[in-house]
């Protein structure tokens, strides 16, 4: 198959993950948007990887998808505080840090 | 003239004594507050005394020593020590300072006296005393300073005191007001002063008075331009301090002050100081004969213009003011004349210092029976309810008119034939008009006399004069014999001109005289009886009115407003000056502080709305990060292509 079609696939879901994030208002649903983008940023690194021939992607793969549970586990931990202070996980209930 | 030679031979340790009482006494009664309100007035007249008593020890140590080996030193300590430049601080005692720490001393004495009684109902009379101690120290410090640095210390402290005092009783504006004004117009003098110390420092290198008169004693020629300066800077400051032309306006206004101020102050000590300070400067002004010509001409004007103002005034004060400042003005015509006329100037200046103090005094004493009434038109017959008053006035004005053989006529009559034998045109000019000044004096001494002691009471309905209390009373006998006397003791033998020849007039050569002394003691009593006899025609054989006659000759009107001085300063110096300080007040506001604010508003305004964008949503922001991204990702697509 054409590797290309990879990177359409990529990129549909990178664009998929950003309109979430920036239209959501659930934290918890904005959290797995931001996954969906790492997700695809992975799928693009491994295609590119394949493109190339070489395993340079496939190993930037691995150090993404650690980040990616460092910051599953920093970001439930926070989400969850907030949600035990103000019993709301709404990302627009925490605007208190404004103008 | 010896110019090297060092003004002290030896050294004593007495000497800060002199200063350190009256200033602890001071200190006392100023941090004590209302404790001391009980006896702070005897701690400070006996310290005041026990200053007193220093200077006579000090006296006659000194007469044990032989002329050139009188003046003594202490040192102090180490003030400014920058590189090779040394200031130290010092204080000098000899032939010329020992008057003046007599003087300021003795007479200081007997004036707080007389204040124990005189402030007696007054609620801040401890206040009042710290004050008058204050302004002893600091006089003292101005005549005993080594340098004219420390000199211009004490020369800051007396005007701070004069001051503090003329403005004693400040709940009154206008009192306020005059206490301001004397500050003001001794700035201008202040000013003067510290550019001398500045030339000096500049042309000399030093600016300790053996340093300056070493260096002016260098100086190849006569009339150099830094001495010339020098001496015209320090001929400003004793115009200011001394009440001369043009600096006069502000010793009328000072009588506001309670009258032992007026007569310690502004009648025997403080406004002296010019005298001395020219006196002292001897070696600058002998040779720089341009600036000693200025002092000539500053002195016979204002000698003239204290007369002639003298001659109108009501107010019995403000009178005997008009008469101070036209006696300093024989001083500093005296002072102007060089080492013939130093020894004079400071003989007319301890007679002055006598007489007139006791004569304020006597004013003094007169408005406390008088219930504070100072118009000399609502006195009248008073010599047979003040007897005692009567007769110490009396005599003070026996020696200001200068009627043999009282003090002021010894030293007045000295001057008039100094100023005839500084020779020509000038001689004649200044000559007669010291002369013309002495008929003045005695007209309106004369006056003073007629209009407060004689004639029929035109007293205000209530007042029941009486004479004073014995404590007012024995500090006016005292100076009152000093009045008598002090002129034939200092002046027979010519016993203080010998005394201060090793100070003022070292290897000085009299010459002889043009005009015979006889004859110039004949003129100078001559124009006396003129005075007097004018002022019994227009005083004694008229009534005088108890209001001032309104329509009177445009002299005399003149006169009254002081001749016009404070009409000239506000026109000349006054308005401008607020004109300017308007218009740079309005550049200020509108140009620099435009500018300034103009650009804080700018940054204020636009942080308020850049900072709108923190709008606390995280899509907001989440917004621009893929915003940032984007534009980067352009950015390296655009590069590449």
């Amino acid at each position: 198959m054409n590797p290309a079609n990879y990177l359409f696939v990529s990129a549909l879901l990178f664009t998929i993950g950003a309109l979430g994030v920036l239209t959501r208002r659930n934290s918890i649903v904005i959290f797995m948007c931001v996954e969906l983008m790492l997700n695809a940023a992975n799928l693009a690194f491994v295609t590119f990887a394949r493109i190339q021939g070489n395993l340079d992607g496939q190993v930037i793969a691995f150090f993404t998808m650690v980040v990616a549970a460092c910051e599953v586990v920093v970001g439930l931990a926070i989400i969850v505080s907030i949600y035990r202070s103000r019993r709301s996980a709404s990302v627009d209930d925490v605007n208190l840090l404004k103008f | 003239m010896d110019s090297a030679h060092a003004l002290a031979a030896g050294s004593s340790s007495l000497l800060v004594w002199l200063i350190a009482l009256p200033a602890l006494g001071a200190a006392i009664l100023l941090l004590g507050g209302r404790r001391t309100d009980k006896w702070g007035h005897v701690l400070a007249t006996g310290l005041s005394g026990g200053s007193f008593v220093v200077g006579i020890v000090e006296l006659i140590r000194m007469l044990g020593r032989s002329g050139e080996n009188r003046g003594v030193s202490q040192h102090l300590f180490t003030w400014i020590s920058v590189g090779h430049f040394n200031i130290e601080a010092g204080l000098l005692l000899d032939q010329l300072s020992i008057c003046f720490v007599l003087l300021i001393t003795g007479v200081g004495t007997l004036i707080h006296i007389y204040s124990i009684t005189y402030m007696e109902h007054d609620l801040d009379r401890r206040r009042f005393f710290a004050y008058l101690n204050f302004f002893i120290a600091a006089m003292l410090l101005l005549v005993l300073g080594n340098s004219y640095l420390n000199l211009y210390v004490g020369w800051e402290g007396v005007g701070l005191a004069s001051y503090l005092l003329i403005g004693f009783w400040n709940q009154k504006p206008v009192y306020a007001t005059a206490a301001k004004k004397a500050f003001v117009a001794n700035r201008v003098g202040d000013f003067g002063l510290s550019i001398a110390i500045m030339i000096a420092f500049a042309t000399f290198g030093s600016v300790s008075f053996d340093g300056v008169a070493a260096g002016a004693g260098k100086l190849a020629n006569l009339n150099s331009g830094a001495l010339t300066a020098m001496g015209a800077m320090l001929l400003l400051a004793a115009a200011g301090k001394s009440a001369q032309f043009p600096l006069q306006s502000w010793l009328g206004d000072a009588m506001a002050g309670p009258t032992p101020v007026s007569a310690l102050i502004h009648a025997a000590t403080m406004v002296t100081a010019g005298v001395y300070l020219i006196t002292r400067s001897n070696f600058v002004f002998d040779r720089a004969p341009t600036a000693q010509l200025l002092v000539v001409i500053v002195g016979v004007i204002t000698l003239l213009f204290g007369a002639v103002i003298g001659t109108a005034k009501d107010d019995i004060k403000k009178a005997l003011a008009a008469s101070t400042m036209s006696q300093i003005g024989y001083m500093i015509l005296a002072a102007g004349l060089g080492p013939a006329g130093y020894a004079f100037a400071i003989m007319h200046l301890l007679t002055h210092g006598f007489f007139k103090a006791g004569m304020f005094l006597g004013a003094g004493s007169v408005m406390h029976g008088m219930n504070d009434e100072v118009d000399m038109r609502r006195y009248g017959a008073l010599r047979k309810f003040m007897p005692a008053t009567f007769v110490t006035f009396g005599l003070g004005y026996l020696a200001i008119i200068g009627v043999p053989p009282f003090s002021g006529f010894y030293s007045k009559d000295k001057i008039i034939e100094a100023a005839f034998n500084a020779g020509g045109a000038r001689g004649l000019i200044i000559g007669s008009a010291a002369l013309l000044g002495a008929a003045i004096t005695a007209f309106y001494m004369t006056r003073v006399m007629i209009m407060t002691f004689f004639g029929k009471a035109r007293w205000a309905e209530g007042t029941h004069p009486h004479e004073s209390g014995k404590l007012m009373v024995v500090p006016m006998v005292i100076l009152a014999i000093g009045s008598v006397g002090a002129g034939a003791l200092l002046s027979i033998g010519s016993s203080l001109k010998n005394w201060l020849e090793p100070v003022v007039s070292r290897g000085f050569v009299e010459p002889t005289p043009r005009l015979s002394p006889l004859l110039v003691s004949t003129l100078a009593i001559g124009a006396v009886a003129l005075g007097v006899l004018i002022a019994y025609l227009k005083y004694v054989r008229q009534p005088i009115p108890e209001l001032a006659p309104t329509d009177v000759s445009i002299f005399t009107r003149a006169a009254r407003r002081d001749l016009y001085q404070d009409a000239f300063n506000e026109s000349v110096f006054m308005r401008p000056g607020q004109y300017l300080t308007r218009s740079l007040g309005f550049l200020d506001r509108v140009f620099i502080d435009g500018a300034v604010n103009g650009i804080g508003a700018l940054f204020g305004g636009t942080s308020v709305r850049a900072r709108r964008l923190q709008t606390g949503y995280v899509r907001t922001y989440s917004l621009f990060i893929l915003g940032g991204a984007a534009i980067l990702v352009a950015a390296m697509l655009a590069a590449r292509l």
